[in-house]
């Protein structure tokens, strides 16, 4: 199963060069990193390409890498992950995409997956990433004029406001939350010895590879 | 004559064949619907966010919760990324286990929608028929983890306990039964759980074969349903339809034989696959997967009576020790103290893993950064992309025929709003 992948893995070298800047395979599935920019091209390619063949987008999702491993993150805050399904070729391919700045933009993939509308707006909502190109981006899980992006991480668990019926004014009134936060098991990362062999073997992995596209190339 | 003019109609949230809080906002034209605009959220709980904020196994009653006509298999949806990101697989006990009460769940959740579904279009009685059964079903539940419907018996390495040797029965006497209605209760409940799902085995081909008898060739039913929402294979794939959305129209894909998981390569089932792509065809495949769950569930039973064996994994850093264990060995109670203060935790690391829920493909993508929380978890329900696609298969059918739609796409707020 990993073969498979990490032969796709080389055929998506090829094939998209210059668009993405990083094709990872671990856990048998492949990840295809996009420039933020080329994203659109990215999806059409593997769309149309018999290689690849997907003709499904089964999921699209933001992440907020703002406080990951820590706050240690460096690149770009924002994710956009992309599972796609290819039926045909019975494989999946997840493209990701990093991108940064407020509002963060990238390009809506609903002219190619029509399945992508539901699941941008739920991004845009929840993430407050805007996809380029989508008819309808209106927010759809939180209520009617909500404010915020409730999935960053800045964002508290307990909310902003909270609702209640005023008996003096006879109507639903919109209120801060009175209730602290409050965190019963705390966050934390460990070090565990029992992965970190795995994780050499993976990273040796991702460098043997990255060596035979590197001698694939000089034999081109 | 005064001119016609459209009109928006509000459907829901308050309409009982909204199936739980839809609200669809229509556009007609006389009784012609021109635009389906749905609004979902309304039963928004933020399951993702409140996962994050709690350790692994905290979460595993949240999934029960997700779909609440299917829960064991929205747990095991989220269980398997816990697992493939530990690299650990369950004995193989309890992975037969596990798909012998998927494919329960899959009973449960299909005649929970062939209930609805024909009560909606106008037929009663086979409701009251798929709840006699599902009482069944919940009594297996319940025998197996305590409670009817929110189990959270699947766990990371396993399932939480092994099946009970024997059946619970009903007490003898109340002032609501005499005691030969007791007996007839009790008729399947003298043996233990097993014998009691094999006996179930036994009848429910007879009972899916009344459902038939009142559906399949009913004048009505095939009126209200054939030729309702025709979905194209290429159209069904492009608006990301899974599950019995995606068989209807006739694509042969079942991820239980595509991408098998647990032991499904070693159990022999048919996939059921539609020609015309309309409600009728959805209508038959379901009928048929529950025959074939049906048989799944037997052979899984042959198996669990010759191999006894363990049905959790031995190692503590994820299982916890036994209650004996715990008060008499020290390392066992720091064990014990270790997971159910902080958890434990998962390397570095992203996966998505998906299984074939009864309603399509439930999936979970987890981000990890090896705390002993997760970084990020979304939950992919089947049943948000097919109700995206209400406005593609209601356009141009009557308003009667929304509800025959929303019955085709078994529709659970649960797990659409999370």
């Amino acid at each position: 199963m990993s073969d498979y992948y990490n032969q796709l893995a080389e055929t998506l070298r090829k094939r998209l060069n210059g668009k993405i800047t990083d094709v990872i395979v671990a856990f048998h599935e492949v990840t295809v990193v996009a420039n933020q920019a080329d994203l659109h091209d990215v999806c059409q390619t593997l769309h149309d390409d018999s290689a690849f063949h997907c003709e499904q987008v089964v999921d699209i999702c933001g992440v907020d890498y703002s406080t990951y491993d820590n706050s240690q993150w460096e690149g770009p805050r924002f994710a956009v992950a992309y599972q796609l399904l290819s039926i045909k070729n019975n494989h999946r391919i997840r493209v990701k995409t990093f991108v940064d700045g407020e509002p963060p933009v990238v390009d809506s993939v609903i002219d190619i997956w029509k399945g992508a509308d539901w699941f941008e707006r739920e991004a845009f909502d929840l993430f407050g990433i805007i996809f380029d190109g989508h008819p309808d981006l209106r927010r759809i899980l939180t209520d009617y004029g909500f404010i915020g992006h409730p999935f960053r991480k800045d964002f508290p668990l307990s909310g902003n406001v909270e609702m209640r019926y005023d008996e003096e004014q006879k109507r639903v009134i919109y209120q801060p939350v009175s209730i602290d936060p409050r965190v019963n098991q705390p966050r934390v990362i460990r070090e565990d010895h029992r992965y970190a062999e795995r994780e050499a073997a993976l990273a040796l992995n991702a460098i043997s590879s990255a060596n035979d596209v590197a001698s694939g190339d000089k034999d081109a | 004559m005064p001119e016609i003019k459209n009109y928006t109609l509000n459907f829901g949230p308050q309409h009982p064949a909204a199936h739980g809080v839809l609200r669809l906002v229509l556009e007609m034209d006389g009784e012609v619907i021109e635009r389906a605009d749905p609004h979902v959220g309304l039963l928004h709980r933020a399951t993702e966010k409140l996962a994050e904020s709690k350790p692994y196994n905290q979460t595993i009653p949240y999934m029960d919760r997700l779909d609440y006509v299917s829960m064991m298999c929205n747990e095991h949806g989220y269980v398997l990324a816990l697992e493939k990101l530990l690299g650990v697989a369950p004995p193989e006990r309890a992975q037969y286990i596990r798909v012998m009460f998927d494919e329960l769940t899959r009973i449960l959740n299909h005649l929970m929608w062939i209930g609805t579904h024909a009560l909606d279009i106008g037929a009663m009685t086979v409701f009251l028929y798929a709840f006699r059964e599902r009482e069944d079903l919940m009594d297996m539940y319940e025998a197996v983890s305590g409670a009817r419907m929110h189990a959270a018996y699947y766990r990371p390495g396993g399932v939480y306990r092994d099946l009970p040797e024997q059946m619970p029965r009903y007490e003898k006497k109340t002032k609501y039964r005499n005691e030969t209605q007791t007996e007839s209760l009790n008729k399947a409940r003298d043996g233990s759980l097993l014998d009691f799902i094999e006996d179930f085995t036994d009848r429910f081909p007879t009972y899916v074969d009344e459902y038939e008898t009142l559906l399949s060739d009913n004048r009505i039913w095939k009126q209200r349903t054939v030729g309702i929402a025709v979905v194209s294979p290429e159209r069904a794939m492009n608006l990301g339809f899974t599950g019995p959305m995606l068989r209807g129209s006739g694509v042969e894909w079942d991820l239980r034989k595509k991408q098998p998981y647990e032991v499904y390569d070693k159990l022999d089932f048919d996939i059921p696959v539609g020609v015309e792509g309309d409600c009728y065809d959805r209508y038959l495949i379901r009928v048929e997967e529950m025959r074939q769950s049906n048989r799944i569930i037997k052979q899984c039973i042959n198996w669990l009576r010759q191999n006894p064996g363990p049905v959790m994994l031995d190692d503590h850093k994820i299982t916890p020790p036994s209650r004996e264990h715990m008060k008499s060995d020290m390392e066992s109670l720091i064990h014990h103290f270790k997971l159910f203060t902080e958890g434990f935790i998962l390397p570095k690391g992203e996966v998505y893993t998906a299984i074939e829920h009864p309603k399509g493909e439930f999936a979970t993508y987890l981000v990890s950064d090896g705390a002993n929380k997760p970084y990020r978890l979304k939950i992919r329900a089947p049943g948000f992309a097919h109700l995206a696609a209400m406005d593609e298969m209601t356009k141009g059918h009557m308003l009667a025929d929304v509800v025959a739609v929303i019955g085709t796409m078994d529709i659970v707020f649960g797990e659409i709003d999370r």
